[in-house]
This record gives C-alpha cells, structure tokens and sequence, in this order.
C-alpha cells in the first residue's frame, strides 16, 4: 500500500488521507476527496480520514463496497422504503381484512378499480414481499458497510491526532481567532477555565489540545450496531425452533393439547370471564351511553398448564402433571417453560347440549311422551327412548342459516345448532321427518303426529388462546437497548476541542465541535474572559 | 368526583389562557431592542407565564388522572391535549438553553392550536377496554408524544428560519411552498372556530346509512356537506348534504370525518383569502419583517438540536416501548398496523434528517424544509391516520 508522508510533521498516513492524521495540514493531491476548496473551511466530518470508498475504485468489491458505502444510497434506500411503507397503509393488508373472505374479491369490492389494481400489484402484503424484505436487508447491508468504511480510519485519526497542529489547519477551522501580545499566563489561564469545564489536555512544545467528549464520534457506530442486532433478531424468526406462533381454542371444562408442543403440555380452561364496566357507574356513565353498549373491562381465561409425564403412548391419554395455574388477561399473558399463552379471542355461550322432547302434534299443554340429549360436540347417531320411541339424526348444522332455501352450516361450531330428525315412534318402520332447532321445530311434511321441540339447552365459554414461543425477542431486545444507548451517546454529547497555537507574537486559537456550536461558542467565551485572547469568529456565520 | 372533572377543565382552560397571553407578550419582545437574549424585563415575564400556564395544565393532567384513575393519554383529545402540554414543555427546555424570545412566539401558538383541536373530540371520561389497561399505555404514550413534542419544537425553529430566509421579493417555489404551510395553519385555526361555532348552536344532523347490511345512525355536529354514502337525513330543517361520500370510505363515522375535513379546508381557505386580501402580500412575506433581528445561523442550529434531543426521546417512546406493550398485549411487537408504520415512517424521516444533515451537509434551509416535513408526517400520523386510516389506534 502506498503511504504518504506529511511534508510539515513528518507523520506516515495512510493512501487517501486528507488531512495529516497527526499535524491536520492538508494533504495537496487529496483535497477534491472531502470537496476543500482553497479559501474555504476545511471539511472535518471524518476528520480528512483515509476511507477505503474514497481512495479504490477499480474491482468489483470496490464498487460494491463504494455503493453501499454512500451515504446518498443510504438516505436514498431509506426514502425508498418509508415511500413504500406510506404506501402499505393506504388500503388494509390482508392480515387486517375479515378472514374467510376472497382477497381478490374483498379488494375489487371494497376499493373498486383502485383496490384491485392494490391486490393484483401484491401490495395487499407488501411487508411480507420479496421486494421489501431486499430493501431491508440493503438498508442493513449499508449500514454496515458504510460503519466500517468510517469508523475504522476515523478511530485511528483521532487516535494520532498531536496537539501541534498545522497553521493552515487551524485558519481554516470554521471557529478562529488570533491574538496578539499574549502572555504565558494568559495561555495558561485559558487552559485552566478549559480544565475547569472538564475539557482533557494535552500538550506539545507549547501547543494546547483541549478535547472532551470524544466518546460521542463512536455514537453512530455503536447505534448501527444496535441496529444490525435487531435485524439478525428479526430474521432469526425464520429459524422455526426460534419462534412458534400458534393458536388454541379451549371450551370451558376441557383440557385441549397445546399446539406445538409435541403433546407436551396441556391447558385446560376452568373458566372463561367476560367482565363489563357498570354502566351506572357515574365516572364513565357518559361515555359507555356514548358508546351506546357496553365497554368491556375484561376478559380473563382462569387456566392450569399440565406436562405430559412418562411415555406418551398412542391412542391412550396420557398421564398429566400440574405445571402451572393462573389467570391469562389482556396485557398479562401465562408463561411457563419458555412458552406464553395469551388471551386473544372468546365466543360466549357456545351451545353445550341440547334436550329435545316428543309430543303429540295435536297436544297442546306439549306434555313430554320421551325426551333425549344431544351432545353437540359428539351427537350419536341413533337415540333409543322410553315409550319405545327411536330417534335417529338425519342432519346436523352446528350454525345453521339458511343459504338460498336450503339449510346450510356457517362453522363447524355450535353456535346455532339445528337438526332434522328422523322420529320413528313405537313399533313404526317409517319416520316421520322433523327439524328442530333453536326457537324453530318445524313439521316437514305437515302429517307428523308427533313433533320434537326444545325442551333444554346447557352452554358454556370458548376461550380463543394464542401461543407464543419467541426466542428472539432478547436479540432484539438487546438491539434496541444498544441502539437507545447509541443515539444518545452521539445525541446528547459532542465531541468539542480547542486548539491553542503560539505563534510568532501572540496565539493562534481554533474550535471544533460535531454539533451544538452554540455551546462551544459560549464555553470558549468563558474560558477567555479576562485575558487578552480574542474570541473566535464564526467563519461559518450566514450572513444576510 | 365529578367536582374534580370541573375543576380539571377549568385547570385546562387557564393554561389555554395563560399560553395565549405569554403569546402576545412574546410578540411584545419583537419590537423590544432590549431583550435579544432573553434577558429583557418583557422575555422574563413571557416565559414566567408560560411556566405558569404549563404548571396549571400539569395540574388538569393530575386532577384529570385521579378522576378518571387512569392516566389521561387513552383517547384523542386526551392524547392530543398531552402533546400540546409536551410542547410547551419542550419549548420551555429549549428556551433555557438558546433564550430566543421569538422561538416562544411560534411554538405557543402551535401549542394552542393543538389544544383548541384537541378539545373538539369527546372530551368525557372514558373507561379503559383491556386492551387499553396496562402501565405501558402511560409510558409508551407519554414518551412517544414528549419526543414528538421535541421535534415539534425543530418545525417552529424551521418555519422562524423559511420566513426569514426565504427570498419574498419574487414569486418561487419556495415562497408557494412555505404559503401551503400557513394555509395549513388556517385550516387548523378553521377547524377549531367552526367547530365552535356550531357547537355553539347545538347543531346536530342524524343520518342513517347502511354498514355491511346494517344499519346505522351517525350524528353530524356540522352541516352536512358530504352525507354517507346511500344515507337518509332523519333530522327536519337542516340543510340537505351536496354529495354523497365515496363508498370506499369505511366505518361508522368516516363520511361524517370527511365532511368535517371539508368544512375546516373551506373555512381555512376563507380565512386565508382573508388574510391576503387584508395584507395585499403573502402571509410569510408581511411576518419576514418582524423576523430581520433573528440570527438564523442560532435558529438553524436550534431546529437541528430539537431533533437531536427528540429523535432518541422519540424512537424509545414511538417504538421501543410501543413494541414492548404490543408484545404483551397483542402477544406480537409489531403488526404492521396503520399507525405503528406511520411511526416508522416518521422515525425514518428523521433518520434521513439527520444523515443529509451530518453526511452530506444539509444545513440551513434545506434542513429547515426538512423540519417542516417531518412536522407534517408527525400531524398525518396523528390526525389522519386517526381519522381516515382506521387501525387498534383509532380510538376516537
């Protein structure tokens, strides 16, 4: 590699160098890297350090890493992305629209032309595209690129940085005075009000470097890290071992196997509750009429975990063993052994069982000639009765609607159950046809001599639980905490030095802050009152 | 109890007035050669009240928190009332630190104008769905406002630096753009006096209008300019809609949202036009002169320094604590939901702020431009994405 030496201090930069690493004097050949103009101030965003993106450009990887290492592709990636991201909510995406309905026609019917051209252009899942997810990783890819491309030459200019610092580096700092007639104790004076305002010293034949929050510089880096964690965290979700998301309906009194759990672990619901607030509660009163129903307050799944113990054998139930019991609410998910279950959906009231009785047509007191229950989880198929009667289940609709005349069933669950019943009464061959259900029992034929009407009915809460094994949260947890610890170590603290220059016959004094020149500015001012220093001017100044 | 929600609003409303009154005697500092730095008698007394006024709201916010036994920051005007209080408050900090009259003179406004908007969403205590209950909603939403607060302070500065920098001797981009920005201020200030006044006079219209097969009934507060779509007008004697809204726009109160969205466009362009005709120049060039004595480098340097305060302030509420809650409460940290992108989008914005500003040199008036943006994103994430975006964030 070919190297450069400083003409003025002598120091050996690396190729590329801007400015000297150890005196700051501009490096002729190389100024058009930084855009320093001659009569211009110097530009010190790296410090005139020798990036690799700045300095190679022939092979390939040199051009990639020259393309990743750009800021303008940087913000450029970015806008590209938050552009997109805008353009995802403009319709809901698939995750948001009602289940069980055709995305093709849920968009052409909802949004019109509009809304189709939203679903065939896949933007109906646009987070989850092959396109999005590339420029995420771009994004990340340039992150870490353009970190390196900085951070590395950056660290090692500030490292050899010399208190004697080059005439020309000092003049064209944007904050510069110079003053004559200066006393040795003026100097020092000044130096010690910098000490007092925990500025670090260093010195060298005269020459003052006063420097103080240089830890902020790596605030960017430290925060990309973060960043690039995260983003490790977020993909390792396709690690199926590191991330399970499942979900279980559990009826009140039963024990459902936990999906994904290798029939490991088992919950059982003891009890769903749906609590409301009280609508004559004279706090809220106002806005539940508003509202104009009632708010809910909670609901609340009390629930025990059970471990399988021993060998699970087939067909046979397994033994089970108390893990854990609690209460799982909205907010306060039940954890145990590295899995979450949370409440996430209900359905009250689903129908249990339901008692039918048979009754003469023509009687009307309804008077019971036999009655049978019907277990609508598991109905049997045949009912044998007193009196002789026979029941058999012709059809069952576990939520039956009528869909264009006939009936039909919306779900497998009982939410309205409905059935045509084939009724043979005593020492009869032929049934008489019967449809019975909630508030309807209707006589198919209108010859029946006995009708099936509803003669009770238990129900009982579903619980709708989510499962959740997510191994990655630390990660990402961890890349959020070094990100917050990044941005504010770069935020909220400035990297500032003050570069005092004995010259022929007085002092030479130059500034240099990352940001917050206004504080710099006010704490130079501090430091050379009473003495003869002149204050810095702000080269920089916009005047108008 | 109810006795404490009386007192909450009354709280409310001094601090509106408070804020109003340290408004007039910031704009008193203008023409006072005395107090370029905040260290004039009329500075003194501007910021004295704002702290007084800021401390009363304080006061609305506890009084308000132990009536409703919830943080009050659980529906829109709560929430927006809070981000208004964070402004003031992040101006008061940034006013300690550059002691820029002028700065008090923009931010308060804005301030007011928040509130004023706020207070024309139901403002009765709500109880809190389950969702809703949990510790994070205080933290995450606390947070998340305050940072945006902070980077509100960043748009006052900018806007401070558009008027004062941007040329208004000719017609240009510039000069149009910055109008769209204070015809945007009118149409808040429109919203807030129509509102008002029709509040005033108990107007109500009552549509009924279908909603998947059923039907509804919504109440209009405003004249109906734009009805719902294939709704009926139940009440007598009011005035009949002009139009139907379009049949994409969905939920209970979208039709009635868009009619009040109409409304504050029209009034603001009326109050616009007013303005103009009355100033015979372009709102930003007849402010330019009251501006001349500001140092734009020191109002460059405070919009810039407002979104490094705010960004990390921001980011943590926005998004870090945002994540944690939805990870306890919707068992995922992100969903993709309408406002948890416009957060993004917002934390994005910036990022792209900050890296044109320290990589490529974006200083001065394409920063100020920026700030300006950023502003409008953090308004369409908490007006729009409310109003017309419905999401788990809509609640009002």
């Amino acid at each position: 590699m070919k190297r450069i030496t400083c003409e003025s201090c002598g120091h050996v930069n690396p190729e590329g160098t801007v400015l000297c690493e150890a005196c700051g004097k501009p490096i002729e050949k190389n100024q058009h890297i930084d855009g320093n103009k001659p009569g211009k101030l110097l530009n010190m965003r790296y410090e005139g350090s020798a990036r690799r993106s700045q300095t190679y450009n022939k092979s390939v990887i040199d051009k990639i890493w020259n393309f990743f290492s750009s800021v303008k592709v940087g913000v450029t990636l970015i806008v590209i992305t938050l552009i997109a991201s805008a353009v995802g909510t403009i319709f809901p995406q698939e995750m948001y629209i009602p289940p069980n309905v055709d995305p093709a026609q849920h968009y052409a019917d909802q949004y019109g032309i509009l809304g189709k051209i939203y679903y065939q252009l896949g933007l109906h899942n646009l987070y989850s595209s092959w396109w999005y997810m590339i420029l995420i990783a771009m994004i990340g890819t340039s992150i870490i690129i353009a970190s390196i491309d900085r951070y590395v030459p950056l660290r090692r200019a500030l490292k050899m940085q010399k208190p004697k610092r080059h005439k020309a580096f000092l003049q064209k700092q944007r904050l510069f005075s110079e003053s004559e007639n200066i006393s040795a104790e003026d100097v020092e004076h000044v130096k010690n009000r910098l000490k007092k305002q925990r500025y670090k010293i260093t010195e060298q034949d005269g020459h003052i470097l006063a420097e103080k929050g240089r830890f902020s510089r790596w605030g960017p880096y430290v925060n990309h890290i973060g960043l690039i964690v995260f983003l490790l965290g977020a993909l390792m979700r396709f690690i199926p071992f590191m991330y399970i998301d499942d979900y279980v309906w559990v009826r009140e009194g039963e024990t459902a196997v936990v999906p994904d759990t290798d029939q490991q672990y088992y919950v059982k619901n003891k009890d769903f509750i749906m609590e409301t607030y009280d609508e004559n509660d004279e706090r809220y009163q106002e806005a539940i009429q508003k509202q104009g129903g009632a708010v809910p307050s909670n609901y609340q799944t009390d629930a025990v975990i059970y471990k399988a113990s021993g060998e699970a054998v087939t067909g046979e139930d397994p033994e089970l063993e108390k893990v854990k019991e609690g209460s799982i609410q909205v907010n306060r998910p039940l954890k145990f052994d590295g899995y979450a279950l949370y409440q996430s959906s209900y359905q009250l009231d689903e129908f249990e069982s339901m008692t039918f009785k048979i009754h003469e047509t023509d009687d009307e007191s309804e008077e019971a000639l036999a009655s049978f229950t019907v277990n609508l989880m598991d109905p049997e198929y045949e009912y044998e009765l007193d009196n002789g009667f026979r029941v058999v289940i012709d059809q069952y609709f576990p939520e039956y609607y009528m869909d264009d005349g006939t009936p039909a069933s919306q779900s497998k669950y009982p939410r309205n159950p409905a059935f045509v019943f084939f009724v043979y009464p005593p020492g009869e061959e032929t049934p008489e046809v019967s449809f019975a259900g909630i508030g309807r029992n209707v006589d198919a034929s209108g010859e029946n001599d006995y009708k099936v009407g509803l003669q009770n009915f238990e129900v009982r809460d579903v619980t709708g639980l989510t499962l959740k094994r997510d191994y990655t949260l630390p990660i990402i947890a961890l890349g959020g905490l070094i990100f917050m610890i990044g941005v504010i170590q770069g935020m909220y603290w400035q990297h500032r030095r003050v570069w005092i220059h004995p010259s022929d016959s007085g002092v030479m004094l130059a500034a240099h802050t990352n940001k917050n020149w206004y504080g710099i500015k006010r704490e130079i001012e501090k430091a050379i009152d009473g003495t003869g220093v002149n204050m810095v001017e702000d080269q920089q100044e916009i005047k108008q | 109890m109810g006795d404490l929600t009386q007192v909450s609003s009354t709280l409310l409303y001094i601090a509106f007035v408070l804020y109003l009154v340290a408004t007039f005697v910031f704009g008193g500092t203008i023409r006072d050669k005395r107090t370029d730095k905040g260290n004039g008698t009329l500075g003194k007394v501007a910021i004295t009240i704002t702290i007084i006024g800021f401390l009363t709201q304080v006061g609305y916010f506890i009084t308000r928190w132990i009536a409703s036994q919830h943080a009050p920051v659980s529906n829109l005007f709560e929430f927006t009332t809070f981000f208004g209080m964070m402004l003031v408050f992040a101006f008061i900090i940034i006013y300690f630190i550059y002691r820029l009259n002028l700065l008090g003179l923009f931010t308060l406004p804005v301030a007011l104008l928040i509130i004023a908007y706020a207070s024309m969403f139901p403002r009765e205590i709500s109880p809190l769905i389950p969702s809703l209950k949990s510790h994070w909603l205080y933290i995450h939403v606390t947070t998340a406002a305050t940072g945006e607060a902070i980077l509100a302070v960043s748009f006052a500065a900018g806007l401070i630096y558009l008027i004062r920098q941007v040329d208004q001797t000719q017609r240009s981009k510039r000069t149009t753009w910055l109008e769209v920005v204070m015809y945007a201020v009118f149409s808040t200030l429109g919203f807030v006096i129509i509102s008002s006044l029709f509040s005033a006079f108990d107007y109500s219209a009552e549509f009924q209008f279908p909603v998947e097969g059923e039907e509804m009934t919504v109440e209009y507060q405003l004249p109906a300019i734009t009805g719902p779509n294939d709704g009926e007008l139940l009440s007598e004697g009011v005035m009949q809609p002009w139009f139907e809204a379009p049949g994409w726009m969905h939920g209970e109160n979208a039709a009635r949202k868009f009619n009040t969205l109409i409304w504050s466009v029209l009034t603001g362009a009326v109050l616009y036009l007013l303005a103009r005709l009355i100033l015979r120049k372009r709102i930003a060039a007849a402010i330019q002169p009251l501006l001349k004595r500001a140092n734009p480098d020191l109002v460059d340097e405070i919009s810039y320094r407002a979104v490094a305060i705010g960004f990390p302030v921001f980011t943590l509420g926005a998004l870090i604590f945002a994540m944690i809650w939805a990870q306890q409460a919707w068992d995922r940290f992100w969903g993709w939901d309408p406002k948890e992108v416009w957060a993004l989008i917002t934390w994005f914005f910036y990022a792209a702020f900050l890296h044109l500003r320290l990589s490529r040199g974006w200083h001065g008036e394409k920063s100020a431009w920026l700030a300006v943006g950023g502003f409008a994103i953090i308004m369409f994430n908490l007006v729009a994405v409310n109003l017309i975006i419905a999401g788990l964030h809509s609640y009002a």
